[in-house]
């Protein structure tokens, strides 16, 4: 540390002559009192209290997943002729998650508000311009939609070679906002899909893709399992692939509360001691990239050493399930690799089924194939041994990671896991997880209180985002968007999206995909779609392949891309391989920014010397940036990583002429609609036919669209138990999914969400935060699916209904129904000797060990390098190192590096005292974490001659940065195959937009590949080098 | 003020007794420095609820931000590593004002009313009041006031007295994420304190326990810490922390000599004062003590 730097109490070695210089001109004062010329009154009083009568406005935060309340309080009472303004933000106490505390970043939210950065007009970069300027609204839509008819007019695909309709508009892409409200979100999908947008993702693609993809294929849903406040619960917590403490500190208050109350160990596994590690009971290091070694060595070990929890496991999961004969894992690749094609044929990866189609299993566990046998071999190979060796990780800490979670399959200890972006942002993300999740299962702390495996989403909005379906081959509720092979017909998308049972009395919830589907078509068109047409599927985009923020770049930099709508996001900043991405932009023809402050994104046209060596002429982006209102300036929802879907209310106006997103995109489709009608247009009738009928068609309100998402009724609802009775009026709100149907008669653009606005009004802005019991609060806010608070919960009880452990009773079976503290994730009177298994969402109701076909990289997890690996093999299969399902652009592979070149492992990450690239904008949180830096350990800053606070160029094949050197016990040279391994930490938030000193994009390093299942790119682990600089 | 919300125990530099009828309680604000992440969200709120904005600095190497107090930073984190029994520790410690029993800045002050501690243990600065002589800053243990460079007068942490006063808790100890930060009645405080440190002594922290030094009377802000025997490591926290005995010099016996001694060199710096402000040591001052030190 620098002592020097940094005077501190004990430092207090007053010399005499600094005790003369302080208080000699003192005494002279005093003696100037005694004289009465220095003030006489003795007058003490404390600072008057601020906010006396200062009108106070509920709200949530706006930057991570916890969701916080915010209490703001506005300038005047409220009264019409004082001009509302945020003067005060803090922590709302009745909030059950934050109990009144926030963050760094939330405490700082006052210079979010008011950031200097705050966009206040419509503006537009002309081509070749190196300036703003200044437009009207009316100047900067009608442009806009222009360019966006004509692009489309060009390049909108209305039917492809098959004679498919598939309206598919591939040149203009759009982003959107992951911290935006789901009524912004669900517009701006009515909208996209209306036009032909295949080319769209939200930041989940760079973020949380993986979590949605491992945790649906293993428990049927892609959400975090449990809730913030039931981390209290538990009785071991495993922080891995993640850092709560820094990246969600008020979630992490109920680790700390487990460990206050209950005693629970905390254990962090990470590559860099952090300030997770801080409060830790125990650390251990590993090597960025390895996580699957040792997250399968703890399957081994728990295999080997019999913690498991057996009862659970045979009852649950699908480890009694036998696989189909051909299935193999040979050397690194399972069966069906084509190797030309790079892809598994994954038809050997499933289920055997009987003549009915139902699974075989033995339930004695012995058949060679039952998923317990295959899993058992898959990890055999990973002892302690290799695990070491791979990952770094002293063999001691591992085996206490062992033995504590072993210690959880007991049915009365419970242990649960805190990840984020250390698993998700690798090639492997998905896998990461899947490992995980399998091991949760084998312990039995599924459904469990206390337990679950439990991502940590990022933006406040990132799940709604996802819930409602903005990434490129989503829809609403988790919903596939048209496939034009699979589904070029209205019957092959239902058939092959409407599983069948694969056991007996299995509930099987996606039968019901037809009435989530109609319904949505019926949000979308409205009268317009109508049994005959199919409900208007031939207006719904169709697509070919995945247009992910990868590909859309790729597809911009080859020059096939004219337009992108960028909608609250930063993808200058936050997309792999900045100075490629830089270049993709300025191959475009418009670019239009939606952003309540200013971004790398919105000026990627400006030279900003070493840090964006632009040719600002020769670019000829046309650049329109329009001002949004951001959290404090709208009402609205955004869903938390529990699946909470709270309300927010607006406190004042924004700043200057800025809108809200609704407004914004209200105004683009009316004056796009005009042209169309107008001039008309290529494939229009999905545009003319939209159901857009709200009160203001240039600025639908969020009441309305909240109460779209909700669904209502179009015709009287029979009740199907007696006909003669109705179960919904026409025109009411939905109560929720169960009442959804398949003939055209309700509307509901996104089923997860029905239950949202009902009847009785608006159930996201509940406030009871009567704890029930086991820290739920199911009368606060509303959570999807149905208010559920804990997934899978039917799994906290045994085969015949009663709790593992009593005193985690969330629900049993009490003869007639289930019932308790939560809602049932189950059929409510479905009695245990049904059979019924507790995993609704899956055809066979199993967790599943081995996830048959969904994952294209493998049933099992397997570790497979980096892209970019600091080995240069793979010990457990050299022939196949990195792994065999990764698509990689030719551009993106001449663009890896190898660890001859760059010998160290560079990984990004966040720091609390910011968030994502907003913050740099916010004074407060500027002041607090004001200059870039990047961490290294003692042992390589030696080797290199760095010390402390030094100037460093950290440098990648792809690009370099340079900041200021932390050199650091905290992360240390570790043995990886024999060799010892150095790896730099590399905080993200820098840029040169903002108020904290001015950076390099940390993704400037970063490889442009992607997770083989959700094309997440990989920032946690790729190769850099690092040497000293003199200053900048 | 007399008869507002917070009563007053003593005020700097008055002779006149305060009102002694009224027996509020005792506050405290306990930090366990074991649970405490670092996050800074205490800073940014004291920052935020009090009106402050330090600076935007820079990176000195350490995830030290601000570096230092000072009157636009009323609280800083300051971070540590080291280790301890073979095992890596980062030790996070909210440096700010400790509101001691017996406040030295207090006991220095010569501004009538410029420093006031209230019966609740709060020490709350007057800037209205405060000459800017830096006695205080002297005269504290634990080296928190910083003279602003704007305006020539002392701050610090007011332990947001103008919410207790309302009833509310500090800023900082609302917004604490992990609960690390605590507010209450000083007994119930110590109660909370005792349960922690019991829990760190199952963890095998034999030496945790409270820093509630006695050498100012106990505190009104107090640390759980890991390694209650060595405070120090707590980025230099004093074991013993005292009261400088030149305060004792100055205000004690020799205070009337003193005072006579140096206002001749008072009287003649008049002119420099009203020119420059008071927080100037005189060039002769200086140069005469230059000269001493240097024989």
């Amino acid at each position: 540390m620098n002592k020097k730097a940094i005077p501190s109490a004990g430092d207090v070695r007053v010399s005499r002559r600094q005790f003369f210089k302080i208080s000699a001109a003192g005494l002279g004062t005093t003696s100037l009192a005694v004289m009465g010329i220095a003030p006489t009154e003795a007058r003490a009083e404390v600072r008057q209290y601020k906010l006396e009568r200062a009108k106070e406005i509920r709200n949530t935060c706006t930057y991570c997943s916890v969701g916080c309340g915010l209490l703001m309080y506005s300038l005047g009472d409220g009264a019409k002729n004082a001009k509302a303004e945020i003067i005060h933000i803090e922590g709302d106490p009745d909030h059950p998650v934050s109990r009144g505390a926030l963050c760094p970043k939330g405490a700082g939210l006052l210079d979010f508000i008011h950031s200097p950065g705050r966009l206040k007009y419509p503006e537009v970069r002309e081509p070749g311009s190196s300036e703003w300027k200044r437009i009207s609204w009316h100047e900067a839509v009608e442009r806009i939609a222009r360019h966006m008819k004509a692009d489309r007019d060009a390049n909108v695909v209305e039917k492809n070679a098959d004679g498919v309709p598939v309206n598919r508009w591939l040149s203009t892409a759009m982003l959107t906002a992951s911290a935006s409200s789901n009524e912004t979100g669900i517009l701006t999908q009515k909208f996209i899909r209306s036009l032909g947008i295949v080319a769209t993702d939200a930041q989940a693609r760079v973020c949380h893709g993986p979590t949605v993809s491992a945790l649906a294929s293993t428990f049927g849903r892609g959400a975090m399992t449990n809730s913030w406040v039931d981390i209290k619960n538990a009785d071991f917590i495993l922080v891995m692939g993640g850092n709560a403490a820094e990246a969600h500190p008020v979630g992490f208050r109920w680790a700390i509360e487990a460990k206050k109350q209950r005693g629970a160990k905390l254990v962090v596994v990470d590559p860099r001691f952090n300030r997770t590690a801080a409060v830790a009971d125990h650390y251990v290091p590993i090597r960025a990239g390895s996580d699957i070694v040792f997250l399968g060595g703890i399957i081994n070990w728990l295999i080997a050493n019999d913690k498991i929890q057996w009862d659970y496991v045979k009852a649950f999961t699908n480890a009694s399930a036998i696989i189909k004969e051909g299935y193999s894992f040979n050397e690194g690749l399972f069966s069906g690799y084509d190797e030309k094609a790079g892809k598994y044929d994954r038809s050997s990866w499933n289920y055997e089924l009987d003549d009915k189609g139902i699974i075989k299993t033995d339930p004695t566990l012995a058949h060679p194939r039952c998923v317990w046998n295959l899993l058992k071999a898959h990890y055999a190979r990973y002892t302690p041994e290799v695990v070491s060796d791979l990952t770094g990780s002293p063999q001691d800490g591992f085996l206490l990671v062992c033995k504590l979670l072993g210690e959880t399959a007991t049915p009365e200890k419970v242990g649960t896991i805190l990840y984020a972006l250390g698993w998700t942002q690798h090639t492997v993300g998905t896998q990461n997880i899947r490992t995980m999740a399998m091991i949760q299962l084998l312990l039995g702390n599924i459904g469990m209180p206390g337990g679950g495996v439990n991502a940590l989403r990022g933006h406040s909005n990132i799940q709604g985002l996802s819930d409602l379906g903005l990434l490129s081959t989503s829809l609403p509720g988790y919903l596939v968007l048209p496939n034009e092979k699979q589904h070029a017909k209205l019957a092959d998308y239902l058939t092959s999206n409407t599983p069948k049972a694969l056991r007996d009395g299995q509930m099987n919830y996606w039968a019901n995909t037809p009435k989530f589907f109609v319904s949505l078509m019926k949000w979308f068109w409205g009268d317009k779609a109508t049994k005959d047409n199919d409900w208007g599927y031939d207006w719904l985009p169709k697509w070919d392949k995945m247009y992910d923020v990868i590909q859309i770049i790729e597809l911009m930099y080859q020059g096939k891309m004219n337009g992108f709508i960028v909608q609250g996001f930063n993808p200058l900043a936050s997309f792999p391989d900045a100075n490629k991405v830089a270049e993709a932009f300025a191959k475009l023809k418009y670019m239009v920014i939606i952003d309540p402050i200013a971004t790398e994104t919105s000026t990627f046209w400006k030279n900003q010397g070493e840090s964006n060596d632009v040719d600002t002429a020769k670019i000829q982006t046309e650049v329109f940036r329009l001002p949004s209102t951001c959290f404090a300036e709208e009402d609205g929802s955004i869903v938390n990583s529990a699946r909470w879907l709270q309300w927010h209310f607006k406190g004042a106006e924004p700043p200057g002429e800025a809108k809200s997103d609704q407004e914004i995109i209200g105004e683009l489709f009316v004056a796009l609609r005009d042209l169309y009608r107008k001039d008309g247009g290529k494939v229009a009738d999905p545009i003319l036919n939209l159901s857009w009928a709200y009160r203001d068609p240039k600025a639908p309100t969020p009441e309305e669209l909240a109460r779209e998402s909700n669904g209502r009724a179009l015709a009287d609802i029979p009740d199907p138990a007696d006909k003669t009775k109705t179960l919904v009026k026409k025109g009411e709100q939905l109560p929720g999914f169960a009442t959804l149907q398949d003939d055209g008669t309700t509307a509901c653009a996104c089923w997860i969400f029905s239950g949202s606005w009902t009847q009785a009004g608006n159930q996201m802005s509940r406030r009871d935060n009567t704890d029930v019991g086991l820290g739920n609060t199911p009368g606060w806010a509303w959570a999807w699916p149905a208010n559920r608070r804990i997934l899978y919960n039917r799994a906290s009880c045994d085969a015949n209904g009663k709790p593992w452990d009593a005193s985690r009773r969330l629900i049993a079976w009490n003869g007639e129904r289930w019932a308790g503290i939560d809602v049932p994730d189950f059929k409510v009177d479905a009695a245990p000797e049904t059979g019924m298994n507790p995993f609704i969402m899956n055809p066979e109701g199993y967790g599943r060990l081995f996830s048959v076909d969904k994952l294209v990289d493998g049933p099992f997890p397997e570790h497979y390098e980096p892209m970019e690996s600091p080995l240069g093999t793979n010990p457990l299969h050299p022939k196949v190192v990195s792994s065999p399902a990764v698509r990689l652009f030719k551009s993106d592979k001449d663009r890896l590096g190898t660890h001859t070149e760059y010998p160290y492992v560079g990984t990004t990450y966040r720091l609390t005292e910011h968030f994502q690239f907003w913050t740099k904008s916010v004074r407060l949180n500027a002041i607090a974490q004001p200059e870039q830096f990047v961490e290294i350990g003692e042992v390589l800053a030696q080797e290199k001659g760095i010390r402390q606070g030094d100037w460093v160029k950290v440098s990648s094949k792809r690009g370099f940065v340079k900041a200021r050197a932390v050199v650091t016990k905290r992360v240390k040279a570790l043995t990886v195959n024999k060799k010892t391994l150095h790896q730099i930490g590399i905080p993200l938030h820098w840029g040169w937009e903002g108020v904290a000193k001015k950076g390099y994009l940390t993704n400037r390093l970063s490889p442009s590949v992607g997770d083989c299942n959700t094309q997440t790119p990989e920032y946690k682990a790729f190769l850099v080098n690092i040497e000293k600089i003199a200053g900048v | 003020m007399p008869l507002q919300s917070l009563d007053i125990l003593r005020r700097s530099a008055t002779t006149t007794p305060s009102t002694q009828a009224r027996k509020p309680i005792e506050v405290a604000k306990l930090i366990d420095v074991t649970t405490c992440i670092g996050c800074k969200a205490c800073q940014v709120a004291c920052s935020e609820w009090n009106d402050l904005r330090e600076d935007v600095g820079s990176c000195i190497g350490v995830y030290d931000n601000p570096i230092d107090l000072s009157a636009q930073a009323w609280t800083v984190m300051r971070f540590t590593e080291t280790e301890e029994n073979g095992k890596l520790e980062w030790l996070i410690r909210k440096d700010g004002c400790m509101h001691c029993a017996d406040p030295g800045c207090l006991k220095s002050c010569p501004s009538p009313g410029a420093i006031i501690q209230y019966k609740n243990g709060i020490v709350d600065f007057n800037e209205e009041n405060c000459i800017g002589c830096g006695y205080c800053v002297t005269g504290c243990p634990f080296n928190v006031p910083r003279i602003s460079k704007e305006d020539s007068k002392a701050y610090k942490c007011s332990l947001c007295s103008d919410r207790v006063a309302v009833g509310q808790e500090p800023a900082c100890v609302k917004t604490c994420p992990t609960g690390a930060i605590q507010f209450g009645s000083k007994e119930d405080m110590k109660e909370v304190a005792a349960t922690r440190i019991a829990d760190l002594k199952k963890r095998g922290y034999d030496n945790a326990g409270l820093y509630d030094p006695e050498g100012v009377g106990g505190t009104h802000v107090m640390y759980v810490l890991h390694h209650a025997d060595k405070p120090q490591l707590y980025h230099n926290l004093p074991k013993n922390p005292t009261i400088s005995p030149l305060v004792s010099l100055w205000k004690g016996a020799t205070k009337p000599l003193a005072t006579l001694a140096l206002a001749g060199i008072a009287l003649g710096s008049l002119f420099h004062y009203v020119a420059k402000g008071p927080n100037e040591v005189s060039k002769e001052i200086e140069d005469e003590i230059e000269k001493e030190d240097a024989q």
